[in-house]
């Protein structure tokens, strides 16, 4: 069959996809996106979560059919994404997150990331690399779009409210202590920002 | 053929940064890891590529009578079908030290998941489909599950002909390797002991889950050869194992490291790698392999479940007496890495205490479970469990603090070993307890709120089980010992290839090493090496490749040590060429060429004193200077083998764990809330990922004490829960703050003092969620993982 859908902004066209293909296939096989990770392939483990109209969803679990029509966002699109609802207003209150000091307690700022030279990120994909969230880093991309939908809802996330949002993203790395360090220098930044 | 998309690209760092050793520099690939580029064995992809599919017995333990391959060999899409006849070489085995691993099954399989057939097809489904219209006929055989039924008097042999070099040593062909070690008198130290304890321990089979699956793309050469991207932890092992089997010499063969979901001691075995060449030779076409988590779980070694037994002495003022013990690990199928782990399970099962007396012995068995190997603390982690429960049930003996009571045993510098080896660099282990006892302890009834109970944070969580009813804290403590390197006389070298020149008017250093980085972040300390060494500030790692010697394996905690080793000494050798080349253009204009010590710095060539001789670029303009060197470790040398006597390991590495758990006693339910370390790393070399280290060998620890264990059926030997469904690692949710403390005490003998990190935390971290657990429920709790039925009474 053929399906049509919208894929980190652009319309995609996937042919001679298999009834039984999940929409985490046609990404990595078909439409050249690799970056949504295969680590488990039955839902458990949500290194495949990409957004679906908005929604966090594990794309391995979704059939391919089933996207038709509908708007992904997937690891690859999450930095325009976070750009253009910036540009649409992000956190209207102004008193978001924690404070940038709280959040930089860690004192694990490091210098010679590559990151600002060339490639635009996200707030969350930045605060990832720079709090050391990335170890062997399959679980980071479903990891990074979870973290930002969470942020979305909650500019201002308390640590239970970030594991709970987290709580169907597997790490087998780091012991999760990073990704708390991340998700709240993330969230400290965006509040700095406003 | 052309390279197919996602082939390893070179990294270059950082332009305006100093990032020498000792700074917490990001990681080179972070970028292309947070956007989704970064290239896994699993996202590799070549034009005309056909998936590959392995066919694995649903039995542990059979003859096999036919396999009738027509039915999926006319499947259409599907190219080919290959069963042991097919094997192209005499070589039909592989296997770490002992080659007893078919390829494919050879009339017989020896436990459940073994590979029968591979298939290639033209998609993933079709493959898989294809693979199921294999059929196979078994004819099932008793199966050996456990030390009663491998040496009972009328056991099968697992493997009949056994020719290793263990064979001659072992008390029965179904035991892999037995390693006794005997110091002191243990019957007379016996004598002075006013308590004695024993016990008997479980220990669970703990899986190491990485979550890249295990995958890779084999794409044939024009000159008959095969090209490997692949996801391991030594490509020169690797490829020491598949060229045999393919009937190629190694130089056909080329390795890539593709990119790594972690590792773990997992990727220690091969698993598709040959399966995938052979499909790509057979057919002409690049091969890919994908496993799935299901096929993932039989894919791969897992960690030896153990039975521990263990009888301990001390004086009634504290002092250990003696110790004897005896640790049965459960090998499986096939031999993998069970010798070493014999090693490290025999020679560190006194665990970093001084007794004198000991009468240890350690045995492999084989048996018809799956087979296990390598996991991180790789034998260390079993004895932990067991001899830190030994210690806490001393101490309740003699009303001591079990913190005290292990500081007044703990080993120092200069310490023997059971195997009578010293301890020659330091060995903080009352340091290391005082420090992480004197941690702040969370508060009490951290789940109340204005707003009533926050469930997320109690045991049962969201599962919405208790308000605080029932729950009972507890606190433990549990220190360990862990080997770095390979041991018992391996020759366990790197090769480091460095390069140093100027690419746009700028001196860069090129770093090339067939290390695996499988996320630990070796990639990021050689570039801080070689700007300490090299003093540029550009330095590129080449993708890691068999084009260059070995780096060994990532395994053993061992890679800043040996490779960075390996990139330091190249990089030593490098300087002093350049330095020759600076002395030769430009010795004649200041005496301080001839005279000072020269260092270079921040692009310049200096004077220990600080003065400038020369910019670097204008020393390298018109040459580049290149060195390939292996490095050494200190040898080790085997252990005896009625004695266990000997210079066995390289370093020692230590790190000390509190718990705090709380437990929901009415249904069993364990909420773990704090996980404190405090390790000594001789010197971090990034700090950042350091800690990571830490944190990430911690929680792996955690998982094993109350959630993770692979479940095989004793009737059947047969697995029952392949799944992230059904075998549980921790959440962000289960997981709990890990505030840890690093103390560096230099090594002299390692490079910069440092010390091997990655697996000391993975030991201590169960013992002490167990004595958590004890100390909140005044169980005794001698197996772990502990379920709620352990903690209920209802097992």
């Amino acid at each position: 069959m053929r399906v049509n859908f919208t894929v980190n902004g652009r319309p995609q066209e996937a042919d001679d996809v298999w009834e039984g293909e999940s929409l985490l296939y046609v990404l990595r096989e078909r439409l050249g996106l690799p970056g949504s990770k295969n680590a488990c392939e039955q839902g458990e483990c949500g290194s495949c979560t990409v957004r679906l109209d908005g929604v966090p969803v594990c794309s391995c679990l979704v059939a391919a059919g089933q996207v038709e029509g509908r708007d992904v966002v997937t690891v690859e699109g999450l930095a325009d994404y976070a750009k253009q609802r910036a540009e649409h207003g992000g956190c209207a209150s102004g008193a978001c997150g924690t404070s940038l000091d709280e959040a930089q307690q860690w004192q694990a700022k490091g210098t010679d990331s590559q990151t600002g030279e060339g490639t635009e990120l996200s707030p969350i994909q930045q605060a990832f690399i720079d709090a050391g969230a990335v170890q062997c880093g399959f679980c980071t991309p479903g990891l990074l779009v979870a973290a930002d939908e969470m942020l979305e809802r909650n500019p201002n996330p308390t640590d239970a409210d970030i594991r709970e949002a987290l709580s169907g993203n597997l790490c087998r790395c780091t012991g999760y202590e990073k990704i708390m360090d991340a998700v709240r220098l993330a969230a400290a930044r965006q509040g700095e920002a406003v | 053929m052309a390279s197919p998309s996602g082939t390893p690209t070179k990294i270059t760092q950082g332009a305006q940064t100093k990032g020498g050793i000792g700074e917490s520099t990001l990681r080179p690939d972070g970028t292309l890891k947070v956007t989704g580029e970064f290239a896994y064995s699993s996202d590799m992809w070549h034009e005309d590529m056909l998936w590959g599919q392995i066919l694995r017995s649903t039995v542990a333990h059979a003859e096999i009578v036919s396999i009738d391959t027509a039915e999926a060999l006319a499947t259409p899409g599907v190219y080919a079908v290959m069963t042991y006849d097919d094997l192209p070489a005499e070589v039909k085995n592989y296997g770490l030290e002992i080659q007893d691993t078919p390829v494919l099954a050879h009339g017989k399989v020896r436990h459940h998941g073994e590979p029968v057939a591979i298939v290639a097809a033209d998609h993933p489904e079709t493959a898989r489909r294809a693979a199921a219209k294999i059929k196979v006929e078994y004819r099932e055989l008793p199966v050996i599950t456990d030390e009663a039924s491998a040496l009972a008097p009328d056991a099968i042999l697992v493997h009949e002909g056994r020719d290793d070099h263990h064979i001659g040593h072992v008390p029965h062909p179904n035991i892999v390797h037995r390693q006794p070690i005997v110091r002191g008198d243990v019957a007379e130290a016996r004598k002075r002991a006013d308590v004695i304890v024993e016990g008997e321990y479980t220990f669970g089979m703990q899986d190491q889950a990485f979550l890249g699956p295990e995958s890779g793309l084999a794409v044939p050469e024009e000159d008959g050869g095969v090209h490997l991207y692949i996801a391991t932890q030594w490509l020169h092992s690797d490829l020491r194992q598949i060229a045999p089997v393919l009937g190629l010499p190694e130089e056909k063969v080329r390795m890539t490291l593709a990119g790594v979901g972690g590792a773990f001691g997992g990727r220690e075995d091969l698993s598709m790698q040959i399966h995938a060449c052979l499909l790509a030779l057979r057919t002409g076409k690049p091969v890919k392999i994908v496993y799935n988590r299901f096929e993932s779980f039989f894919g791969h070694v897992h960690r030896h479940p153990a039975k521990l037994y263990y009888e301990h002495g001390a004086t009634k003022d504290g002092k250990l007496t003696h110790m004897k013990c005896r640790i049965v690990l459960d090998g499986g199928a096939y031999a993998s890495a069970s010798p070493a782990v014999v090693g490290n399970a025999s020679s560190l099962s006194v665990g970093p205490y001084v007794i004198d007396d000991v009468d240890i012995e350690a045995i492999a068995l084989y048996t018809n479970n799956p087979p296990c190997g390598a996991m991180r603390g790789f034998g260390a982690v079993q004895a932990c469990f067991a001899y830190e429960a030994q210690m806490d049930k001393l101490a309740k003996k003699l009303g001591m603090d079990p913190v005290e009571f292990r500081q007044l045993n703990a080993m120092e510098q200069g310490t023997l070993m059971p195997t009578g080896q010293p301890v020659d660099s330091p060995a903080p282990v009352a340091e290391l307890l005082r420090r992480v006892k004197a941690m702040p302890m969370p508060p009490e009834r951290q789940w109340e709120s204005s707003e009533g109970a926050d469930v997320r944070q109690l045991p049962g969580g969201l599962s919405n089980t208790t308000h605080g009813e029932g729950v009972v804290r507890g606190v433990g403590y549990a220190v360990g010992i862990k080997n770095v390197g390979f041991s018992e006389g391996f020759d366990d070298y790197s090769t480091a290839k460095v390069r140093m020149e100027v690419v746009g008017g700028e001196p860069v250093a090129t770093v090339h090493t067939a290390m695996a980085e499988v996320g630990q972040g070796g990639i990021t300390v050689h570039a801080q090496i070689a700007r300490t060494e090299l003093g540029v500030q550009q330095v590129t790692i080449h993708p890691a490749d068999t084009q260059v010697g070995s780096a060994g394996s990532t395994s053993a905690s061992r890679q800043t040590y040996v490779t960075g080793g390996a990139v330091k000494n190249a990089c030593e050798l490098v300087r002093e060429k350049v330095l020759e080349i600076g002395r030769r253009k430009f010795g004649s204009y200041h005496p301080a060429w001839a005279t000072a010590e020269l260092l270079l710095e921040s692009g310049k060539v200096v004077t220990d004193g600080g003065e400038v001789l020369a910019d670097l670029v204008d020393v390298l303009e018109g040459e580049a200077v290149e060195v390939e060197e292996e490095w050494r470790h200190r040898p080790t040398e085997p252990f005896d083998l009625r004695t266990g006597q000997g210079f066995g390991h390289v370093q020692y590495s230590f790190a000390a764990h509190r718990a705090v758990v709380e437990v929901d006693t009415e249904l069993g339910l364990v909420k773990v809330i704090e996980l404190a370390c405090a390790q000594d790393v001789g010197k971090a070399l990034n700090p950042l990922s350091v800690i990571g280290q830490i944190q990430g060998g911690t929680t792996q620890g955690l998982g094993v004490a109350v959630m993770e264990e692979i479940i095989v059926d004793p009737k059947t030997a047969k697995v029952k829960n392949p799944s992230f469904t059904d075998y549980l690692i921790p959440t962000i949710l289960d997981t709990p703050t890990i505030p840890v403390d690093v103390l560096e005490l230099a090594d002299d003998q390692a490079p910069y003092g440092l010390r091997g990190i990655g697996e000391a935390p993975t030991l201590s971290s169960t013992p002490a969620v167990l004595a958590a657990i004890r100390n909140a429920t005044g169980l005794e709790l001698n197996r772990t993982p502990v379920r709620p039925e352990h903690l209920t009474g209802t097992a």
